[in-house]
């Protein structure tokens, strides 16, 4: 069952060749088996799943049903479920139980989805590896000695593991596309405001947005349908109307105009993954795309202008958790500053302290203008480079990550070198655009992940692009050893 | 030798039924955080949601103070640490509000002036902090309740004139419907900026900031002992230090409470859960047109249509309830303004004000009054013999005829019943006719005293006097 397509799990559901109960206790059993392995789950909802999948079950009897009834799924542990505990990866919300689901986690539940539980990830979503999280790292289930990417690791490694066959995620900074890449899957991160923010523990909110993971563009589609819509309880949420991102998925490549942007494929991009990517490359020529080398030229300035960014909100964000109304309080705090600084001090890991100490300097009177504001103008400059390379080029084509997935441990004490690791998906987050990872070929027996990057609102088409390539090749379908 | 300046920045809480940025009640008084929902807790993953009966009030305030609405304005994050703040920032308007640069028109001592406002912007109320036997308790009710933060210029040159531009605020927040004033509450609150220079300065001397000063009569006071203060300070060769400060009614003194110069660096920036505010030209024109008569357009024609003086027109439009009060007595009265006006500003204030009520509460209702006037206009009761009738209704009795009549108030206006009366009068009195009759004139008004007086005051005072002048002289 764990090497099913969505579609194919959906139809035998409602041909009746098994239940989702019984799909549902096959992949808590690979869970049970395999999760210690790689560490991919915070929590594990067995109970609450098997009740959801029996509620699933008669609605598919009662022919209420629809394409994702009965499915289980895994929700990185970034959005809120309602009595269910959600810890952002962080001791300070170890003991958060919200009193209210978030908006994705709602239309899944809506849907008939089943909920297997919460996945790993880095602390508060900041990371690239996975190694920030307070329940420990996730172990790639290429390699257990290396990383799954981050910060949606946990969903990415529980997909490539084959614990559930899709997977919640949230992408700030590649958080959706460089895991998924390090994994050998597919994930998609929508254009901003394409899925609600409600519901889902912010990071960097102008930067933030969830999107699906799967193996496949099929399988994702199909998710995104669900998790995509207005939504009035986020204010920055699109009002576009729904799409059927399935319709699209066979049209043809004949014509389609691929943009490579030098900068992509400059120093850094390990010269293996960049073989792979010209095999890829070479596929989607055949499949009648065209080719043209194009321009970013601010790509260059995208990772300092997303650590000043990305960690000014943050440091706004994260003020919340100041041990006074949820989660972590320490131990009898002789005043207020003592509880603020001991609580905070005690909870938060260091690579978040890092991000709220160069935010809040980011944003200290006297710098705000030499940093903020001056980020804010160059992320208008990285937005333009888009707008300029979409008047040319359908789709801009890439290495999702410049190397496939590192040792664990092995840029944890270097900060620069690890955000580097997101140099290729940064720029799609400050512009808004949205951008796909699938797999395409192993380097070393690990995986490699080729990007597309589209205009606003053209998941559709990235999402054929992806399909059509994922139906030349076979890499997406790909276990790893040690988990088929 | 001394000049004043006051600026004020008044917060006025906007009468909405739910919160700015969610769908929890506003209503005052509830058991503590029963009225805060996840947004105003600020648990992890909510988003706030901006009101839109909030940009409607705060742009009718910006017309009626001849404002520049903004078309694009934004909400900024104040952040600092408070246990009373649940999400550690405050949303707030920073670099762009949404009302620039209007003024207001006062009157203090029968002179107009007029003060600058520089802005007005909205943000959110943090919560409470309570403390009791040693421990702090939050209350979060309060907590994302929309304010109008209205800040004037460095215009005001008295404690007096800073009391007559917060009693204008006052009167046209309320007249807008969009405050409900309560001082008590909270609901409209002020602080105080105060400095002192040299008259013929050119520069201002260093402010100190008056804090939550909660009723008019603090905001003279404080003011006054404030500017003391300074000047006590300045002319001991000292130097005012730029703090904020409290005023302690009950010593009636203020008090440091925290200099600026420790204050926080709020490191404001925009708001990335909110997109910037945009106001459409049809939305401010539907909103211009269902504005009601603002107060300073209701005195011109008060005055105007009246004929009524500055003083009685400013009194009179004051509060719109009052201002409808007497419209509504001279419309059912078919009297003279003026005489409605003395009786509004004269009688009932008094009354009111003794009772400690307010208009909307006064216990003879303006139908009442105008029946009342009727009788006066049309010779039925005295002027003098009203105030009884007046006093009656105030009392709980009803209808005006009934109580003429009960009391046997009604005036003598019969020409031979006045005129016996003055025989008698005059009949009683020789003396007096006689020093009357050899020049002494200002014995006529001993003579009507004396006839009013038998009349028990019934006699109509005008007939008095053209009869009683026909039978001495």
């Amino acid at each position: 069952m764990h090497n099913k397509t969505i579609a194919e799990l959906s139809k035998a559901l409602h041909q009746r060749e098994y239940s989702s109960v019984e799909l549902t206790r096959h992949f808590l059993e690979r869970i049970e088996r395999h999760n210690a392995k790689i560490n991919s789950f915070i929590t594990i909802t067995a109970e609450t799943a098997l009740a959801s999948a029996q509620a699933a079950d008669q609605r598919i009897a009662q022919g209420k049903a629809g394409p994702l009834t009965g499915i289980p799924l895994a929700h990185k542990d970034i959005f809120c479920t309602k009595g269910i505990k959600t810890s952002c990866g962080s001791k300070m919300l170890d003991n958060f139980i919200a009193p209210y689901n978030a908006t994705v986690v709602e239309k899944c539940q809506a849907a008939g989805m089943v909920m297997l539980g919460k996945t790993n990830m880095d602390e508060f979503a900041m990371g690239s590896s996975n190694e920030t999280s307070y329940y420990g790292p996730v172990k790639n289930p290429w390699d257990t000695q290396t990383v799954p990417g981050g910060s949606s690791g946990g969903s990415a490694a529980t997909i490539a593991a084959r614990l559930s066959p899709l997977a919640t995620g949230t992408d700030t900074g590649g958080s959706i596309r460089q895991p998924a890449a390090l994994c050998g899957i597919t994930g998609l991160k929508p254009t901003y405001g394409l899925v609600s923010r409600y519901g889902m523990i912010a990071f960097a909110s102008s930067l933030d947005q969830g999107g699906p993971m799967g193996h496949s563009a099929e399988d994702v589609a199909l998710l995104l349908n669900q998790m995509a819509g207005f939504d009035q309880r986020d204010s920055t949420s699109l009002n576009h109307p729904a799409e059927d991102y399935t319709s699209h998925l066979n049209d043809s490549l004949a014509g389609l105009k691929i943009g490579l942007p030098k900068e992509f494929f400059a120093e850094g991009l390990d010269p293996e993954v960049g073989k792979v990517l010209d095999t890829a490359i070479k596929e989607f020529e055949q499949a009648g795309a065209t080719l043209h080398e194009i321009q970013l030229p601010h790509s260059h300035l995208s990772v300092p202008t997303y650590y000043i960014i990305a960690p000014a909100e943050c440091s706004s964000n994260l003020s919340r958790y100041d041990g006074v109304r949820f989660g972590y309080r320490c131990e009898n705090p002789k005043d207020l500053i003592d509880l603020y600084k001991r609580s905070r001090g005690e909870a938060f890991g260091a690579e978040v302290k890092r991000r709220i100490m160069i935010g809040t300097y980011a944003l200290s009177a006297g710098y705000y203008d030499a940093y903020y504001l001056k980020a804010q103008q160059i992320r208008r400059l990285i937005s333009n480079d888009f707008v300029e390379a979409f008047k040319k080029v359908d789709v801009i084509l890439g290495p999702t990550s410049p190397t496939t997935a590192f040792k664990i441990g092995e840029k944890l004490n270097d900060p620069i070198s690890m955000y580097l690791s997101d140099i290729n998906t940064i720029a799609a987050n400050l512009a808004g655009i949205p951008g796909i990872s699938i797999p395409a070929g192993f380097v070393n027996q690990r995986p490699v992940g080729l990007q597309l990057l589209g205009n606003y609102l053209n998941e559709s088409r990235l999402l054929n692009i992806a399909h059509q390539y994922q139906q030349r090749t076979d890499w997406h379908k790909q276990t790893p050893a040690n988990f088929v | 030798m001394w000049e004043v300046v006051i600026g004020l920045e008044i917060h006025a809480q906007l009468a909405t039924k739910s919160k700015i940025f969610s769908g929890a009640s506003t209503a005052y008084g509830a058991e503590p955080n029963t009225q805060a929902c996840a947004v105003d807790l600020g648990l992890p993953g909510v988003l706030p949601v901006l009101n839109e009966e909030v940009v409607r009030m705060a742009a009718k305030f910006g017309l009626a103070i001849n404002a520049k609405v903004a078309p694009r304005s934004v909400f900024a994050r104040k952040n600092y640490f408070y246990p009373d703040l649940p999400k550690g920032y405050q949303i707030s308007q920073y670099e762009l509000p949404i009302v620039e640069s209007g003024q207001l028109k006062i009157e203090v001592d029968n002179q107009e002036k007029t003060i600058g406002i520089t802005r007005a912007h909205l943000e959110e109320d943090a919560g409470k902090s309570l403390h009791f036997h040693g421990l702090t308790g939050i209350d979060l009710n309060r907590a994302g309740t929309p304010l109008l933060e209205i800040v004037s210029e460095p215009d005001m040159r008295s404690a007096k004139e800073a009391v007559a531009y917060m009693k204008k605020i006052h009167s046209l927040v309320r007249y807008l419907d969009i405050c409900d004033g309560n001082m008590q509450e909270g609901s409209f609150r002020c602080d105080a900026n105060v400095s002192i220079r040299r008259k013929g300065q050119a520069e201002f001397g260093t402010r100190t900031e008056l804090k939550n000063l909660n009723s008019f009569r603090f905001v003279e006071r404080a003011i006054n002992i404030e500017i003391e203060r300074q000047i006590d300070v300045l002319e001991s060769g000292g130097s005012v230090i730029q703090e904020t400060r409290l005023y302690d009614a009950d010593k009636n003194e203020t008090r440091a409470m925290r200099s600026k110069e420790e204050a926080n660096d709020y490191r404001y920036f925009p708001d990335p859960d909110l997109l910037p505010l945009v106001i459409e030209p049809e939305f401010l024109e539907q909103i211009k047109q269902d504005l009601p008569e603002l107060p300073d357009d209701k005195k011109q024609r008060f005055m105007q249509e009246y004929g009524l003086s500055l003083y009685d027109a400013s009194i009179l439009t004051s509060n719109r309830e009052l201002a409808d009060y007497f419209e509504d007595t001279v419309k059912l009265s078919r009297s003279e303004a003026k005489l409605c006006a003395n009786w509004i500003i004269g009688e009932l204030s008094s009354l009111l004000n003794k009772n400690n009520l307010d208009i909307s509460e006064s216990k003879v209702t303006a139908s009442q009054l105008a029946n009342m006037l009727r009788r006066i206009t049309d010779n039925t009761i005295s002027g003098k013999i009203a105030k009884q009738v007046f006093e009656a209704l105030w009392n709980g009795e009803r209808d005006v005829d009934s109580i003429i009549e009960k009391h046997g108030w009604k005036q003598v206006t019969d020409t031979g019943a006045i005129e016996k009366l003055i025989d008698e009068v005059i009949a009683k009195n020789p003396k007096q006719l006689e020093a009357y009759r050899n020049g002494k004139e200002k014995l006529f008004g001993f003579f009507v005293g004396q006839v009013m007086k038998l009349s028990k005051g019934k006699a109509n005072p005008k007939q008095v006097n053209e009869l009683l002048k026909k039978k001495i002289s």
